[in-house]
């Protein structure tokens, strides 16, 4: 599969993202964000960093940038878009996925390990997690609490939208375990098509053990394998 | 000419660095503070002359999808 990784001003884990894609077997490739088009693309990344230095608000600029509109009409037809952190939050300033992302609530930046339950398997991005693993992968973020108004959020729940929660090592939904005060401990979400989706966590920097952690493989090996029964159904 | 753009928090969205100031007022001393919202000011100089009519119209829209994000923050502008 080819994987199209984006690169903003700042963006700061474009190289491991493609790192991560590499070393589970795939392909992938930088794309700056002036470029009016994907190319071959299967899937595409938004990296996480802090594009154009966090600016305004965190993804406000970037939003704008030329590569998005590509990225918006690829995710229109259907594509699948991952962003990781903020990614995530270039994705809500672009209302690829609904809600914002705002300031920690105890002001922090937060640089450690978290646990993630996933909530519904019924994705492109949780397919392969298998049913009751918690994913422990680190967060590196400071304004990653999720906020969505009560409407967007009863459809977010409504809907299984909502991917992947914080919780404790024994997959507790507790307040202690939200590192950011993201409403219902949200972590990650998708669109209501399901083939868009963001999460604050870094699943490409735990990919093998050398790096503390491989549970952040199971939503890359999701991805390969919906791409994989999309290619399949197509030939079919 | 200047256009002078407010954003604040919108109230159900958490606003820790405004908790974090009310608390700090009530320890000094100061008395009778209920609420503190911290927002942005964005200041935008306009060229001489410019119809202000047809700017707030620009700068409003530029407001709402741009410079704010109306899930999480309201504005105010003003042209002067």
């Amino acid at each position: 599969m080819n994987f199209v990784v984006l690169q903003f001003p700042a963006s700061n884990c474009d190289q491991d993202a493609v790192h991560a894609i590499r070393h589970l077997g795939h392909s992938a490739r930088l794309l700056w964000h002036k470029g009016n088009s994907l190319g071959d693309a299967d899937a595409v990344i938004v990296p996480g960093g802090f594009s154009y230095g966090d600016y305004l608000r965190c993804g406000a600029i970037a939003r704008f940038s030329p590569v998005m509109q590509a990225v918006k009409q690829f995710a229109d037809n259907g594509g699948f878009v991952l962003g990781i952190c903020n990614g995530f939050q270039v994705l809500t300033e672009a209302h690829l996925l609904p809600g914002a992302l705002v300031r920690n609530r105890d002001l922090q930046f937060h640089c450690e390990y978290i646990h993630l339950k996933t909530a519904t398997a019924d994705s492109p991005f949780t397919n392969q997690i298998p049913a009751g693993k918690l994913l422990r992968v680190p967060i590196a973020h400071g304004e990653g609490c999720y906020f969505a108004d009560e409407e967007t959020l009863a459809k977010l729940k409504a809907n299984n939208q909502i991917l992947w929660q914080y919780c404790d090592a024994n997959g507790n939904l507790t307040d202690a375990a939200n590192p950011n005060g993201a409403l219902q401990n949200i972590a990650g979400i998708c669109n209501e098509s399901r083939n868009v989706a963001g999460l604050m966590p870094h699943p490409e920097r735990a990919c093998e053990l050398a790096l503390g952690s491989e549970d952040g493989k199971w939503i890359f090996q999701s991805l390969f394998a919906a791409l994989e029964a999309r290619q399949a159904a197509k030939a079919a | 000419m200047k256009a002078k753009i407010i954003i604040t928090p919108k109230k159900a969205v958490l606003d820790p660095q405004g908790k974090t100031v009310q608390s700090a007022l009530e320890h000094m001393g100061y008395t009778g503070v209920t609420g503190v919202h911290i927002g942005k000011y964005i200041e935008i100089d306009l060229a001489p002359g410019t119809d202000k009519a047809a700017a707030q119209k620009a700068l409003d829209e530029a407001a709402h999808k741009f410079l704010s994000n109306p899930v999480i923050e309201d504005y105010r502008l003003e042209i002067e």
